[in-house]
């Protein structure tokens, strides 16, 4: 018998193994989010601010829930501006806040972002702080370099700074998070194409490319 | 205690080890199949190590690679502890290769990625404790029972 007991250890623990690994596969196998019908039109509450890039007659409608100070949103982001570009006017890109409790700093800048976006460069603030996310992450006090990014922007600083403390732009960014939230959005970056959220592993140029190709072809659900 | 004894106390340790490395990667490797490092629920540290293209070979996460050769590790000083003396050499070489392979994930994470990963500083450190294991365990012509 002890000739074969290795045997038999080496063998339980390699179906141990396996068993093991394929319920945590089950478990962490994130759920498919859809967004239903009634939500697919963008929301008409005096909170809501829209940040759209392409026409509203595109066929394909990626809307992004980010944080600005999420390394994976960040690296997301040029790709998304270039699939844009290249898939416009079929394409429409909508950004909606979701700045994650764990990022100290993920609210200052969507505030930023939303103060920019009432002197009409949202956009410019949302590429710069993701080109300059390694920055500001780092820093103790966030505010005097977003002011610098105001500047730079050629924004009305003394304004963008009061903005940033008005009660508009919290109800923006709380807006956006309310949605997130009962769309069943946990983490970022969460992505949609029209009513269904892609996989995480698809979340890369190829995979984004191959899903928006993919979306093109299929008829919108009505 | 005779050097037999003892070998048998380093292999069912280093089994045993290699058991927590085991459990490690494979959760690792479940994380990268599902495509929870490609968001990491947002953790800078752990996106830009296991997001990076050094955390996968081609379409294999790394991690994988790591559980298989946990498990060689984990078998090897199974039929080690049992008596089987040409597995102690395979342990030493598998063993040999892992401390390679750990040196220059170590490397990458400080010197290329300038973060770390606790999951994988983990698997480093049961990786060095069979290191230091394979080249503590006596052997076996310095005793005349073996």
């Amino acid at each position: 018998m002890k000739r074969y007991l290795p045997f038999i250890i080496v063998v339980v623990v390699a179906l141990v193994t396996l068993t093991s690994g394929t319920i945590l596969y089950r478990a962490k196998r994130p759920s498919v989010l859809t967004i239903p019908k009634s939500a697919l039109a963008p929301g008409s509450g005096a909170a809501e601010s829209m940040h759209i890039r392409g026409p509203a007659s595109a066929p394909v409608t990626l809307e992004e829930f980010g944080d600005f100070q999420c390394p994976p949103c960040g690296k997301l982001s040029d790709p998304i501006n270039q699939l844009e570009r290249e898939y416009r006017p079929r394409l429409r890109v909508i950004f909606r806040h979701f700045p994650l409790p764990i990022h100290a700093h993920a609210r200052e800048a969507a505030l930023a972002s939303e103060a920019a976006g009432l002197q009409g460069r949202f956009w410019e603030m949302h590429d710069l702080l993701y080109r300059e996310q390694s920055v500001w992450s780092e820093a103790g006090d966030v505010g005097p370099l977003f002011n610098s990014y105001a500047g730079m922007l050629r924004l009305n600083v003394d304004r963008f700074k009061k903005d940033m403390e008005s009660e508009q732009v919290e109800e923006h960014v709380a807006s956006d998070q309310k949605r997130g939230a009962a769309l069943g959005v946990g983490t970022t970056p969460t992505v949609f194409l029209n009513d269904r959220a892609l996989a995480p592993t698809n979340l890369n140029p190829t995979g984004l490319r191959a899903a928006i190709d993919a979306a093109m072809k299929t008829p919108p659900h009505t | 205690m005779s050097g037999s004894r003892t070998r048998v106390i380093f292999y069912t340790v280093a089994a045993v080890i290699s058991l927590a490395g085991l459990a490690d990667a494979t959760y690792l490797t479940v994380m990268y199949l599902t495509g929870e490092t490609a968001v990491c629920g947002g953790s800078a540290s752990c996106f830009q190590v296991l997001g990076s293209a050094y955390a996968r070979i081609g379409e294999i996460p790394v991690a994988g690679l790591g559980a298989l050769a946990y498990f060689g590790a984990f078998s090897l000083a199974t039929f080690a502890a049992f008596g089987y003396a040409r597995m102690r050499m395979f342990f030493a070489l598998i063993v040999c290769a892992m401390f390679a392979t750990t040196l220059w994930l170590l490397y990458v994470q400080a010197f290329v990625l300038h973060a770390f990963c606790r999951y994988c500083l983990f698997s480093a450190a049961v990786t060095f404790l069979l290191a230091g294991i394979a080249v503590a365990v006596p052997p076996s012509h310095q005793t005349p029972d073996s």
